[in-house]
């Protein structure tokens, strides 16, 4: 299929539009836009962060989400409390495949569920005394765990508990940082607020805890800020940049400690991967430390090549000829996977719609194997994700907002790209419609996909979905006649 | 009044306000001089925030009080 204009996207848009209400209508044709590369503000095509129209299927988090399960926890040595029913940390436990070194259970407990299991009686009475009764047993029972936090479920805030004040006494006696966290689940209208929300409880409870403490720093530290270790994405990225000459001292969040984050504000440089879910803490490191941070993309070489380059133009020579040779080191690497999956990919039309930076930031890398995006949108971006993805993406290519089931069904209906790049909720829904899909959020368990180790194994996973054989016999053989025969009459 | 931040940008000053997460560019600063800076900031998005004027600040980025001129933006 031919790429569309301007005109026939535009069509397109206001045809799948037309099944909603009036109001309806009115409210999601801000949401869904034609991409301009001429228009320097996306505010002027696209709205973004707003609340879902009720009655769709959206396929939003919530703020509870958004710190527990993306910013909070994978840091891998403290016990993240669910406080409140059992079922929101039940239900999304280890399913982000952030990996981490560790003896789960004894030092790490990154795939563990810790809930106060609220009851009524809970509800009721409030629950208080419960929280404090868990710190305990916590300590009891993990006692080389290095600090807890109480991610809030949605009950918190509607009863009015004093997480605080439990934790700065459970604290006192336990002797180690607890920190509680407001990220009730109601807040904000998608996980965005929970990492805005996460993000300040570490600048309030966890960053300037060793401010003033002697520590031996080197011109080269830096710290990986909002790589969350999906499938080993940060251990991709921490060896490139060890190879660089840089030394990293700290890991957010993915494969990270408490320490870790505690001894972020002595480093040189902040590198910001996940701009949308560690941009708050960024701002506010440069503010208060004058620590510069910068966003990089580690998705595909051209990307890698570029962003490495930016990132040694903050350090002297050794770290610039050091790149240089990684980059001269890579690149017949490189050269030979695009070689061997570039003539099988080439041309292939791929929709994206994802959270967090991937909707942009993969673009370099299905343009280094030859293939095209053709849409892309952001379940929780806001303005000024948008602004910089216009620039990525081609003119004419469709965005959209916060898409709805229906919406986004419909698109891949009529733009019929090669493959789909979504979340499990999308998966089966396409590979029905006979149309693969490659889950990007959690790399399809696959990954890492970060770094240049990463984009061979992208490579391969994509060429695995695109060459599957199963999706050239989704009609079954009776159908096939008939089919056959109507052509033949006709 | 509403907290917001200004920091140096690539291109200039740039303007963000945490609770909304509304990033913009400064386009024009009433007063730019070093014993009086600040008065009214015109963002390339068409919003307007003024804030007091007060000694160039020593280093970017920095909080201020600000307060909206005119209606909200988006």
């Amino acid at each position: 299929m031919t790429t569309l204009s301007r005109e026939e996207t535009e069509a397109l848009i206001a045809e799948v539009l037309e099944v909603y209400p009036e109001k309806a209508q009115k409210d999601r044709k801000k949401h869904l836009a034609v991409n301009d590369q001429s228009v320097e503000q996306s505010k002027k095509c696209i709205t973004s962060n707003r609340k879902s129209l009720p009655g769709v299927m959206t396929i939003r988090g919530c703020a509870y989400a958004g710190s527990k399960g993306v910013v909070w926890g994978p840091i891998k040595d403290m016990i993240h409390i669910s406080h409140g029913p059992v079922g929101c940390g039940q239900y999304s436990r280890a399913g982000r495949r952030n990996y981490y070194v560790g003896t789960t259970g004894i030092n790490s407990f990154g795939t563990m569920n810790f809930t106060s299991d609220f009851q009524e009686k809970d509800i009721v009475f409030g629950g208080d005394k419960k929280l404090a009764k868990l710190i305990e047993e916590v300590e009891q029972l993990f006692p080389l765990h290095n600090g807890i936090s109480v991610q809030s479920e949605c009950p918190i805030g509607l009863i009015g508990d004093d997480i605080e004040s439990v934790s700065k006494k459970g604290s006192a006696a336990i002797g180690k940082p607890i920190i509680p966290v407001r990220c009730e689940g109601f807040r904000g209208v998608s996980q965005s607020l929970g990492h805005h929300i996460a993000n300040d409880a570490i600048r309030d409870w966890v960053l300037d805890k060793r401010d003033g403490q002697a520590y031996d720093s080197t011109p080269y530290d830096v710290a990986i800020i909002g790589d969350y270790n999906i499938g080993g994405d940060a251990w991709a990225t921490r060896i490139l940049l060890e190879e660089m000459g840089l030394r990293v001292v700290a890991q957010w969040s993915g494969d990270g400690t408490l320490a870790e984050m505690m001894n972020t504000p002595k480093v040189k440089l902040n590198l910001l991967h996940c701009y949308r879910s560690m941009n708050y803490i960024s701002r506010h490191m440069e503010e208060k430390y004058g620590i510069p941070w910068m966003e990089y993309n580690f998705f595909g070489p051209t990307k890698i090549v570029e962003s490495c380059r930016k990132i040694a133009a903050f350090f002297d020579d050794s770290v610039k000829e050091k790149t240089e040779a990684m980059i001269a080191r890579y690149q017949p690497i490189m050269d030979a996977v695009i070689a061997k999956y570039k003539p099988r990919l080439q041309g292939k039309k791929v929709m994206l719609y994802v959270g967090g930076l991937r909707p942009r930031h993969v673009i370099g890398a299905y343009e280094d194997l030859g293939m095209e995006v053709i849409g892309t949108g952001y379940e929780f971006a806001h303005n000024d994700d948008y602004d910089r993805t216009i620039k990525e993406m081609g003119d004419a290519t469709l965005l959209y907002d916060d898409v709805t089931g229906f919406e986004l069904e419909e698109f891949v209906k009529r733009l019929k790209p090669d493959m789909v790049g979504s979340g499990i909720k999308e998966k089966y829904i396409f590979q029905k419609m006979g149309i693969p899909l490659r889950q990007m959020h959690s790399w399809d368990y696959s990954g890492p996909y970060h770094g240049y180790d990463g984009f061979a194994i992208f490579a391969r996973d994509m060429d695995i979905a695109l060459s599957n054989p199963t999706f050239k016999n989704l009609v079954p053989p009776w159908k096939k006649v008939e089919a056959e025969e109507v052509k033949k009459a006709a | 009044m509403a907290n917001i931040m200004i920091r140096q940008g690539d291109k200039g000053l740039v303007f963000y306000l945490p609770k909304r997460d509304l990033e913009a560019s400064i386009e024009s600063i009433e007063f730019d001089s070093p014993e009086k800076w600040g008065g009214e900031l015109k963002l390339d998005n068409g919003g307007a925030y003024y804030i007091d004027p007060m000694a160039k600040p020593e280093r970017l980025p920095i909080s201020l009080r600000a307060k909206r001129l005119g209606a909200a933006e988006d």
